[in-house]
């Protein structure tokens, strides 16, 4: 015992403060979260939530759900760009990417579990169909999706055991797996889109539109690279290491015109269905469509600037906006843009925040100790000094010339 | 398609006395709170009064329910007598037909650790033994009526004809949603006591329908795209290796060998 709390102090002692108050916060997030989940699954929902009859989809639902699995598509976008169109210059970047995805819906199906009544009734989906609910898609969706993201992960664990003949295996059933998950994300991030169009009469007419699983779709494709430089900044921090700056600027070139389709097709849409009026009409859905859509039209203006999107603070700072405009639009949807119509009020009480907080900061973990032990990053071994890391812009200078 | 019943509400008939409220909590075994002026897991109907007239909120059991359409595991069912009927044990709790009802009728067990789903269920039991539901039996004026939704449809058109100037001209359910086997008549505007006006007439599925029957056609088609697509690519990228490796060769002494299925 004396030696485990001596070790302890050793490794904290070489920790900076900045890291020893991070790990100090974590652990406290994590045990109010066990407290929490005990009250959630001994108490019941009612506890926990500020949900009712007539809003039974809150916090839970818009962020750990449908906020996950979008901020979960670099890994397909990234894997098609790479085994799907030829792009290999961004191979490096590819492991981290598919940890994230993995981890995401790791934590969206752990995030279900929580918000499902009957949570261990969760695989009834596979005996008991119903072809023509999208929660059934949604259901098989998560399912197939996590069994393949595990599969593009294994060959990191295969390395990392040095189990060279499974990883030839793997390498060889590479193409399928990519493409079945690019089907299946397809399907799942259109899908959540889908399952507001049964509700024509709850919905806001700014969110609610025949389109909204092409919006959903579109929106994801865009959030996958600025979630993939999000999370490369980030790591570069984390791990004190190099940052693929070239790599992120070209992604950029896809985010951009990710953006831009997706806001075109929005605004098309809004002038098809003949509602601007309620574009400049002072409510409280206006004010966060504008909000949530800025999110996406400014970093289009900041990444069609040459010199922003080759530095890495500003390319941080769009993506970042990208990502919260993602996350903002699903809040919009499942949230905001229902309460009017439900006849009742809803904000997600404390300890549905504390809970996602919880299993956000889990799955950050996850991401650590699985980026410090396995081969998930080139150069991680190397102990590397951070040369730029992405909030540290000073040796930026001479990129920015080329 | 087989004779479905139905339960026709006339409010104007309504004289509030809650028997119904009573001998729905007595058959469905419910802690019935009259207090409550929503439905919820202890009433499967409420009794209110707007304008001086009573009215009463029950599950619509609509003819293509939206419930029944949404739910994931088929734990919501439209039996063929009329009845949306619910499994609580197929339930995984998604709750994705309260999100999804038009009239916001099925509610939760918000306080029990493992919750199910609570709504009306037009006494299915009593239905299939050919009984009448038991707010309809204990029902001292008649306002609530059980019977084949076609004959009750007679009825309430025959009265909206007979007594113009008692009833608001509209039967709601007739046609909303694609219709329900629940029919009401009113003294009142609908809007006025909290029944939407607005909603389509065809069935909410319909919108889901339209996206959900075209998954195979993507996942066929998309893989099809997507595979020749792959192929296609990383053949010319092949092909543009081998031209750069037989350059090369052209340049080095005596080294010329054909490219493997270099044209065709």
């Amino acid at each position: 015992m004396s030696t485990m709390v001596a070790r302890f102090q050793d490794w904290f002692g070489t920790l900076s403060v900045r890291r020893r108050v991070a790990w100090v916060v974590v652990m406290l997030i994590i045990l109010q979260g066990f407290y929490l989940t005990g009250r959630r699954f001994l108490i019941g929902l009612g506890d926990v939530t500020n949900l009712s009859n007539h809003f039974p989809w809150g916090f839970w639902i818009g962020f750990d759900v449908m906020g996950g699995v979008a901020l979960a598509s670099g890994g397909f976008t990234l894997c098609c760009l790479v085994y799907v169109f030829g792009y290999h210059r961004y191979h490096s970047i590819v492991r981290p990417t598919v940890l994230t995805a993995f981890l995401g819906y790791l934590l969206v199906a752990i995030g279900l579990l929580y918000d499902l009544g009957k949570y261990f009734n969760i695989w009834h989906a596979v005996i008991y169909w119903n072809p023509h609910s999208v929660m059934f898609e949604v259901a098989w969706c998560v399912m197939l999706y996590l069994a393949v993201l595990f599969l593009e992960f294994l060959p990191v664990v295969f390395e990392k055991f040095k189990m060279s003949k499974a990883l030839r295996v793997m390498q060889k059933v590479t193409i399928p797996i990519v493409l079945a998950g690019v089907i299946l994300s397809t399907l799942h991030q259109s899908s959540l889109g889908s399952l507001f169009l049964i509700a024509p009469e709850k919905l806001h007419p700014l969110w609610y539109t025949p389109i909204l699983p092409l919006l959903f779709f579109m929106s994801a494709v865009a959030v996958g690279p600025a979630m993939v430089i999000v999370e490369s900044c980030f790591s570069s921090r984390l791990f004190r290491r190099g940052l693929e700056l070239p790599i992120l600027a070209d992604l950029a070139r896809f985010l951009q015109v990710a953006l831009l389709l997706y806001v075109g097709v929005r605004i098309q849409d809004i002038f098809v269905r003949g509602i601007q009026p309620e574009l400049f009409t002072l409510q409280f859905e206006t004010i966060n469509f504008w909000l949530e859509n800025l999110l996406f039209i400014i970093p289009i203006g900041i990444l069609a600037v040459r010199r922003f999107r080759q530095d890495s603070r500003w390319l941080a700072t769009a993506s970042g906006m990208v990502v919260a405009g993602v996350v903002y639009n699903r809040l919009n949807v499942s949230w905001t843009g229902m309460l009017r119509a439900s006849g009742t009020t809803y904000s997600p009480a404390i300890t549905e925040i504390l809970i996602s907080l919880f299993l956000v900061t889990m799955a950050g973990v996850a991401f650590y100790f699985i980026g410090k032990h396995f081969p998930v990053f080139p150069d991680i071994d190397e102990g590397e000094v951070p040369q730029r890391g992405c909030l540290n812009p000073e040796p930026m200078d001479n990129e920015n010339q080329a | 398609m087989p004779q479905t019943k139905a339960i026709l509400l006339d409010f104007t008939r309504c004289i509030g006395c809650e028997a119904c409220e009573e001998a729905c909590a007595q058959q469905n075994h419910l802690p019935e709170d009259p207090a409550e002026d929503q439905l919820s897991w202890k009433n499967f109907t409420v009794v209110l009064e707007t304008q001086g007239q009573y009215y009463r909120k029950m599950c619509m059991h609509c003819v293509t329910p939206t419930c029944v359409s949404v739910c994931p595991v088929g734990a919501l069912e439209k039996s063929e007598l009329g009845p949306v009927v619910y499994d609580p044990h197929k339930c995984l709790g998604c709750r994705y037909c309260m999100m999804a009802c038009p009239f916001q009728v099925p509610t939760y067990e918000w306080h029990n650790p493992i919750p199910v789903i609570r709504k009306c269920i037009m006494c299915n039991e009593l239905v299939e033994n050919g009984q009448e539901t038991a707010c309809s039996w204990v029902c001292p004026t008649g306002a609530t009526r059980f019977g084949d939704r076609d004959k009750l449809l007679g009825i309430a058109k025959r009265r909206l004809a007979a007594f113009p100037d008692r009833y608001v001209q509209h039967i709601y359910g007739e046609h909303t949603v694609g219709g329900t086997s629940v029919l009401m008549i009113s003294g009142v505007p609908f809007e006025d006591l909290g029944f939407r006006m607005d909603l389509s007439t065809e069935p909410l599925s319909e919108l889901t329908w339209t996206v959900m029957s075209k998954i195979p056609n993507i996942v066929i088609t998309g893989g099809i795209l997507l595979g020749g697509l792959t192929w296609i690519i990383q053949r010319r990228m092949d092909i543009e290796r081998e031209n750069i490796y037989d350059s090369e060769d052209k340049q080095l002494p005596g080294g010329k060998h054909d490219g493997e299925g270099g044209g065709a």
